[in-house]
């Protein structure tokens, strides 16, 4: 029992970030319908501008954060403008494989520039580990829950509760009508791509505190799981996103706890395709109809 | 000319084209101007469009996009890896490139089966999913040698091994392409409810592209592992997957020749950039994102260089056009 709690602790702290990438992948799938597959490596850069922040800059983990969200959210924007926008009403084939190429892009041009070899992450909260009872919680895995709590919180306040949140959802409800009835279409579509990027670049941060190693591809395969997690609970769909971020977490550290570490990606890709059969619109997700 | 006359002449063009890149090859390499370290780029380039070729199938002609080649590429690679590790004489290598392509072919359906039913980017996700699977297990199993995989495996490709086995990739692809059954797949890629309409079985036919792809990946995945004597499961992650559609989207989605030329064109790229690694993969990167966006049907977009059969369709193309 007492190791399940353990596994459980772990697996919410590994699922907060998953949730936090996966809120990108939803949000941007949900107003342009592509899967962006250059996510993960705006986490993997948030994570270097974080490091750079803190062993540079000689910043807090607080101020390192900032940094980072900020500037992922200008990253996240240019890529947009740039790589996304010319394509705007292109088959969704050509937009998919742009997002490939924006991630190799990504990730080589980081690699060239800073190297392939793994780094460090510096130590900038304190080791302290906290008991309840058998079950262990270090500070770092509460600065990561509670910095994706604050993080999902501010979001569903921006969504439901401000003029930009309510233009995101007449969007992605309708982009057609939504412009007809003067909403900016594309400066929509620019502040789903700055809000999603600034918590990929938040999820970074919080991954270099937690496993203190980051390189230059680290954002291929949680990449990949957090786009699972968003499918999981219904693309498009936030609180979905969420869900199936913690869900992924903590089935992929319940089969390394109880099973074997070795196939724990499998684990997830199976579960993926699980879901991709019986129910493609995901737990929260509602089926639509094919009209032709 | 009569359309008869047009086919016949291309037929003899093929022909003329296969016969004498054969002959200049093998006689490039007998006069020593090919070496060796050239001959792994020949046998990259061989592998390449035999991959491609298969992929150009699935994704190309019958508009199933797939992100999961180089797991069915694996399955090719390590069964013949093992077959020829067991019995390393020509004979184990034929088989191993049979059963490699076999047991390729029907993971190709199992897999097919139920993700076809998906669309787009689901499809695309689902298959790299299944691709990352393949390369997990091979990672752990035993008998693929776990994480650091098979070596020692008995080389057998030469030139004309891998000229006989892509011009009879390239031939059969184009026959499958031409018959009936090929067609259905284009009208599956041009309209899935309009073809289901007419009465296509579009899961059979899908099911089947997706089939013959991964036939032939587990070809060029047995040939891999002749050429390369080693075989490691991280060689046949996304990236490899990736490699391929590279090559298909620059030649062109639904055309074989532009397979061709991409693999070669990249080949030689890649060659002439070996010793700047990550800046080769930037440059890469940078050509994907180029060719999406400012010529997204790629070099040859759905044309071919004068194969058989194919002036037969430009000219029924003709009219059409007139008439929009």
């Amino acid at each position: 029992m007492d190791q399940f709690l353990q596994q459980v602790v772990n697996g919410l702290s590994l699922g907060s970030i998953y949730a936090l990438i996966a809120l990108g992948y939803t949000m941007v799938y949900g107003i342009i319908k592509l899967i962006n597959f250059a996510h993960g490596d705006i986490y993997m850069l948030g994570a270097y501008i974080g490091f750079a922040a803190v062993t540079i800059g000689g910043l807090g983990f607080f101020p390192a954060l900032i940094a980072a969200m900020v500037l992922c959210a200008l990253i996240g924007i240019l890529t947009e403008r740039i790589a996304y926008k010319p394509l705007r009403n292109s088959p969704r084939i050509t937009l998919l494989i742009t997002a490939i190429g924006i991630s190799f892009f990504m990730e080589y041009a980081m690699m060239y520039f800073v190297g392939a070899n793994v780094r460090a992450f510096p130590d900038v909260l304190p080791k302290t580990q906290y008991r309840l009872g058998s079950v262990v919680i270090n500070l770092q895995q509460i600065a990561i829950i509670v910095t994706t709590i604050v993080l999902m919180v501010v979001l569903q306040f921006i969504v439901h509760k401000t003029k930009i949140g309510k233009a995101m959802r007449a969007v992605s409800a309708d982009r057609d009508a939504a412009e007809l009835m003067g909403i900016k279409v594309d400066q929509t579509i620019s502040a789903t791509f700055a809000i999603g990027s600034a918590l990929a670049g938040a999820a970074g941060v919080l991954v270099g505190i937690f496993y203190n190693s980051i390189n230059p591809l680290m954002g291929m395969m949680p990449g990949l799981k957090a786009f699972v997690a968003a499918v999981f609970g219904g693309i498009g769909i936030i609180p979905g996103a969420m869900i199936g971020g913690i869900s992924i977490g903590v089935i992929e550290t319940m089969v390394s706890g109880y099973g074997s570490s070795m196939y724990k990606d499998a684990v997830v890709f199976a579960i993926l395709i699980l879901v991709l059969i019986f129910k493609p619109s995901g737990l929260l997700g509602k089926n639509v109809r094919e009209k032709v | 000319m009569e359309i008869r006359q047009m086919r016949k002449r291309n037929t003899v063009i093929a022909l003329i084209l296969m016969i004498g890149s054969f002959a200049l090859i093998q006689a490039l390499i007998m006069g020593g101007v090919i070496r060796s370290y050239q001959q792994v780029t020949l046998a990259t380039i061989c592998i390449n469009i035999i991959l491609a070729v298969g992929l150009n199938l699935v994704t190309g002609f019958t508009g199933q996009f797939s992100l999961g080649h180089a797991g069915f590429m694996a399955i090719g690679a390590y069964a013949c890896a093992i077959i020829t590790l067991k019995n390393g004489s020509v004979a184990g290598f034929l088989l191993g490139i049979l059963a490699g392509a076999v047991l390729a072919t029907v993971f190709g359906i199992l897999i097919g089966i139920p993700t076809l039913r998906l669309k787009g980017d689901y499809l695309a996700i689902a298959t790299l999913g299944f691709a990352e699977i393949i390369r997990i297990f091979a990672q752990n199993l035993t008998i693929t040698g776990g994480a650091a995989g098979l070596n020692g495996i008995p080389k057998f490709t030469n030139w004309p091994w891998l000229w006989a086995f892509t011009c009879l990739s390239i031939l059969l692809v184009n026959a499958f392409i031409h018959s009936s059954h090929g067609r259905a797949c284009i009208a599956i890629r041009e309209d899935e409810i309009a073809a289901e309409a007419m009465g296509i079985n579009t899961t059979k036919y899908k099911v089947m592209a997706f089939a013959i792809g991964a036939f032939f990946a587990g070809i060029g995945g047995a040939l891999y592992a002749s050429t390369f004597y080693i075989l490691k499961p991280t060689t046949f992650g996304f990236m490899k997957s990736i490699d391929i559609l590279m090559i298909v989207v620059l030649g062109g989605m639904g055309s074989i020749t532009g397979s061709v030329i991409a693999a070669v064109v990249l080949a030689v790229i890649t060659t002439a950039l070996q010793s700047f690694s990550e800046l080769r993969m930037v440059l890469y990167a940078v050509m994907l994102v180029a060719i999406m966006l400012f010529r997204p049907q790629g070099l040859m977009g759905d044309r071919e260089l004068p194969l058989p059969s194919e002036w037969k369709n430009r000219r029924k193309k003709q009219p059409q056009s007139a008439a929009e």
